[in-house]
Formats: structure tokens, C-alpha cells, sequence
């Protein structure tokens, strides 16, 4: 018998085939998401500025992402003083809760949590919006009038999710906080002034420098992605919606995995 | 296969003087597969240039290398002495400052209405006034017979419409050279009529270089100073319209009668 014709050779060769390919294809990932970056980062300092664009990104990133960044600050801040207070109260160390929903959401929920909702509502806009304008044609028009698309279409778009993410999480540390106060005087009865030292007694500029530093990255990363994903989109409609569901999905791995990193750096 | 020499005649006589465009051996292939394989082409400064193939012949391909929106494997494209392949970013931005280019379906920006559409270029390149845009978008809309629809929404538009305003944006710049991506595809015979003419009017007002790709016999005999014929990634030839006609070449008279070679049938 031939060896080409041993089954068991065939499947290994067609598991290293597939192996090769998902490495290749993580590559290409990866190239991607520099090649923008690096494209961004070289146009970003060249003319034309174009304001009236940023300004509308920013809108659209910063105020219209308020009530959905918002409300996951609040809530979580809510839920941290719930499952914190009935935890702690079995070794009478309810005191400690304002501390530790301040230092955690600072820290680390509202920047993660807040970039995770922000890669669900701007990484997917970002991806639908340049692979629409791709396999219509409309990056090529912009080519062909001399304007380079990532100077126009990616810089502003980037821009605005790397300076708004800090502010938007400088909100979310205060929804978050203010939810906690509410659970707990409110609803647990807990002393509010007391409460309300905590919260800060333990807390340092650090921690909240490093939760807008984390921020900053997180608004880069997912918009990054997004753009990598839309900008090289293919194959029509479809293609859209897969350049779609796997900016969200990178951009929130990617998220993840990066929050550890910074969290190691940062601390 | 193709068999046919490429067999060339000059539009009237100005093809002694340096070409606006030359095209030199380009090559290139997508996934393995040859879509150009050493076209070579001469166009002149003010002609109407056809490039006439059928689908997959690699028009649309050819057509995005001129202006440099997608690199060759080999080859050149030279635009007024410069070669637009080798370009450094910066100077491949000013050569295709040149262009004015009209896509399929327009291409237009959806998220513009029609007169931030063809405001744009002179937004991006020009430091016009307001006042001096809306004049410039207003003469454009005029010379493509669309005046007055400047504040729809594109996709309020026809598709002949879209055309209309993807020309007009094309011309906003005054470019020395227009390039047209098969701009009757998907239009009924009236409609394609009308875009003709409009191609025909801003040739014969404007002072440029056209070049237009098409599959569709009657639009390239209307607006054709010359016509090449594509085939398979290569030239088969140029001529005249009378000229095309005549040409004994067995693929070109089967695409002029509309039946196949037997080899393709």
C-alpha cells in the first residue's frame, strides 16, 4: 500500500494543513491590526487636521456611549456592595466594603467592563462602517481622490476611542461608586458618612491613574481592531458580518488579555 | 486562446507626441490566478479610450492600476513621464490628483447628501470659499444634467443618478484624466443612452483624457475615439471604432456578433 493512501497519514496531514493555516491566518491577524496601527500612528501628525470629523467621533465614542458605560458602572457598582456586604458580614468587616468597591471598580471593573461594552457598541460600528464603505467601493473613491482613507476614515475614528475612554471611565468609577453608597446606606444600612470615607480612605491617585491608563489602551485596542476588521473586509454582505462579530470577539479577547499585561506593568 | 498579434492605429495622428498614460507589460495575478499578463498600452493626452472585454477579462483590474489602487506584480504605469508603480506615497497622491475617477455604482458616501459628495475633493484639496464650492458643485450637477438634486440623499438617487453624481464628483477637481469603471453596467438601454451622452457632453466641454472600461458594444462605438480589446489578460488589440470592426480577428468578431468561440461555448 502506498503511504498516500494510509489513513491515518491523511489525517495528520490534514491536521497540520489545518494548523498551518490557523497560524497563518493569526498572522495575517496580527499583521493586520500593525499595519493599521503603525498607519494610524504615521498620519496622525499630517495635515489636514480635519476637526469637524473628530469632533464627531468624539461624540459619537465619548456622550453617546454614556448611558451604556453608565449604567454597567452603576450596576456593577451595585452588585459589588451587595456580594461584598453579605461576604464580609461573616467576620464583621462590613466597614471595608466602600473600600473595596472604590478600589476595584478604579482599578479594574469600570475600565474592563467599560471597554468591553464600548467593543460591543464601537469596535462593531467601526467594523460595519469601513467593510460597508470597502466592498462598496467608497474606500477605493476616497484612493482615487487623492485622500489617503486611514488619514481620513481610521485617524479620527482611533483618535476619538483612545482620548475618550479615560473620561468615560472617570464617569463610570463615579456611577459605580455612587451605586455601591446607594445599596449600601439604602438598601443595607450602612452608616453613609462612614460610608463615604472609606471610600476614599484607602484609595490613591495611582489607582485611579492606572485604571485611565489601562483606558486609554483598551479605547486604542478596540478601535484598532475594529478598523483592521472593516478596512480589510471582503466578500460583500457577508463578509460585513463576519468583519462584524470578529472585531467584538478579537477586540474583547484582545482586551483581556492586554488587561492582565497592563495590570502587571501598572502595579 | 488568444492567438490574434495586437495590431494598433493611431486616433488622429497625435500618437507621435508623448502618451498621457502608458501602460508597460503589467502583470498580476490574484491567489495564483493571472488576471493581467502583460498588458501593454498607449494613451493619448484628449482621446476617449475604450478598453472592451468581457467579464473576468481583467478590465476592472487594469483600470484600478492606472490610478494606482492596486499594485502590479510587473510592470509600469506611466502618467505623464511619472511612473505611478515606484511612486513614494506622497508623489503617488499628487499624480492621482490628476484622476477623477466615476465607480460601477458610484461609490458615493452614503453618509453625505449629493452636494457634500462632490464638495468634498474641494474641501480636501482646495482652500475655496463656501460660496466658491457651491458655485463649482452647481456647475458640475449642471454639466451631468442633474441640477437641483443637491440635497438629496444618495440613496434617494436612481441608479443612472448615482452615475450622474459620481461623474460630477469626478470632474470637481478639473482632472486631466477621467477614468470611467463600466459605467452602464446594470442600466436599461434609455438610461444607458443618457449616460453616454453625458460622457460624450463632458468630453466635449471639458478638456480631458478618457478612459472608460465596458463590456457594452453600443456605449464604446458612441463614446470611442479608440477601442482595445481585452481578452484573458491581455491585449488583443486597438483601433478605431470603423477600424474595430473590421478586424479579422475570430474572438472580436464573435464578441461584435454576440456568439461565443466555439472553445468558450
Amino acid at each position: 500500500m502506498r503511504p498516500r493512501e494510509r489513513p491515518g497519514r491523511g489525517r495528520l496531514h490534514r491536521g497540520l494543513e489545518a494548523l498551518g493555516a490557523a497560524i497563518v491566518g493569526a498572522g495575517e491577524e496580527v499583521g493586520r491590526f500593525f499595519f493599521i496601527l503603525y498607519k494610524t500612528l504615521f498620519w496622525t501628525f499630517r495635515r489636514p487636521f480635519d476637526l469637524r470629523e473628530w469632533a464627531r467621533q468624539m461624540v459619537r465614542v465619548g456622550v453617546d456611549s454614556l448611558p451604556v458605560v453608565g449604567l454597567t458602572a452603576m450596576f456593577t457598582g451595585m452588585v459589588m456592595a451587595l456580594q461584598t456586604f453579605r461576604g464580609f458580614e461573616r467576620f464583621h468587616a462590613e466597614g471595608f466594603v466602600a473600600s473595596v468597591v472604590s478600589l476595584s471598580l478604579t482599578r479594574e471593573l469600570a475600565p474592563v467592563l467599560s471597554a468591553l461594552m464600548m467593543a460591543g457598541r464601537i469596535g462593531s460600528a467601526l467594523a460595519a462602517e469601513l467593510g460597508t464603505m470597502r466592498v462598496t467601493e467608497q474606500i477605493d473613491a476616497l484612493y482615487a481622490m487623492a485622500t489617503e482613507p486611514i488619514h481620513y476614515l481610521v485617524v479620527p475614528r482611533v483618535g476619538a476611542c483612545t482620548l475618550m475612554l479615560p473620561p468615560l471611565v472617570m464617569c463610570a468609577n463615579g456611577l459605580g461608586i455612587l451605586g455601591g453608597w446607594m445599596v449600601a446606606v439604602e438598601l443595607l444600612g450602612a452608616n453613609p458618612v462612614v460610608y463615604w470615607q472609606r471610600t476614599f480612605q484607602y484609595l490613591e491617585l495611582n489607582d485611579v491613574m492606572s485604571g485611565l491608563i489601562k483606558a486609554a489602551v483598551f479605547g486604542l485596542i478596540l478601535s484598532v481592531t475594529g478598523c483592521a476588521k472593516g478596512y480589510f473586509t471582503s466578500g460583500g454582505a457577508e463578509g460585513v458580518g463576519r468583519s462584524t462579530t470578529a472585531a467584538v470577539v478579537m477586540g474583547s479577547l484582545v482586551i483581556l488579555l492586554s488587561d492582565f499585561f497592563l495590570t502587571k506593568i501598572l502595579f | 486562446m488568444a492567438s490574434a498579434a495586437p495590431t494598433s492605429e493611431p486616433a488622429s495622428g497625435a500618437l507621435a507626441a508623448r502618451p498621457k498614460i502608458a501602460v508597460v507589460d503589467l502583470w498580476k495575478a490574484f491567489d495564483g490566478k493571472e488576471v493581467l499578463r502583460g498588458v501593454d498600452l498607449d494613451i493619448v493626452a484628449g482621446e476617449s479610450f475604450v478598453v472592451l472585454g468581457g467579464s473576468g477579462a481583467g478590465k476592472s483590474v487594469l483600470l484600478k492600476h492606472l490610478i494606482g489602487l492596486i499594485h502590479p506584480d510587473r510592470g509600469h504605469v506611466i502618467v505623464d513621464g511619472e511612473d505611478i508603480v515606484c511612486a513614494d506615497p506622497s508623489v503617488c497622491l499628487r499624480i492621482r490628483r490628476k484622476f477623477g475617477m466615476s465607480f460601477q455604482e458610484g461609490a458615493l458616501f452614503d453618509s453625505m447628501n449629493v452636494f457634500e459628495n462632490i464638495a468634498f475633493p474641494l474641501r480636501r484639496h482646495t482652500k475655496m470659499t463656501e460660496a466658491e464650492i457651491a458655485d463649482r458643485v452647481h456647475e458640475c450637477l449642471e454639466l451631468v444634467n442633474l441640477d437641483g438634486v443637491g440635497r438629496k440623499a444618495t440613496n434617494e438617487l436612481s441608479g443612472g443618478m448615482r452615475r450622474r453624481v459620481g461623474f460630477a464628483r469626478a470632474i470637481a477637481l478639473q482632472p486631466e484624466i477621467l477614468l470611467f469603471d463600466e459605467p452602464n453596467t446594470g442600466l436599461d438601454p434609455l438610461t444607458s443612452a443618457v449616460i453616454d451622452s453625458v460622457i460624450v457632453h463632458m468630453r466635449e466641454s471639458l478638456p480631458v483624457t478618457m478612459v472608460t472600461i465596458t463590456h457594452d458594444l453600443r456605449s464604446a462605438f458612441r463614446i470611442a475615439d479608440r477601442i482595445a480589446m481585452l481578452r484573458e489578460g491581455r491585449i488583443l488589440a486597438v483601433a478605431t471604432p470603423d477600424g474595430f470592426r473590421q478586424l479579422p480577428d475570430p474572438y472580436i468578431q464573435g464578441f461584435l456578433a454576440g456568439e461565443p468561440l466555439e472553445e468558450e461555448a
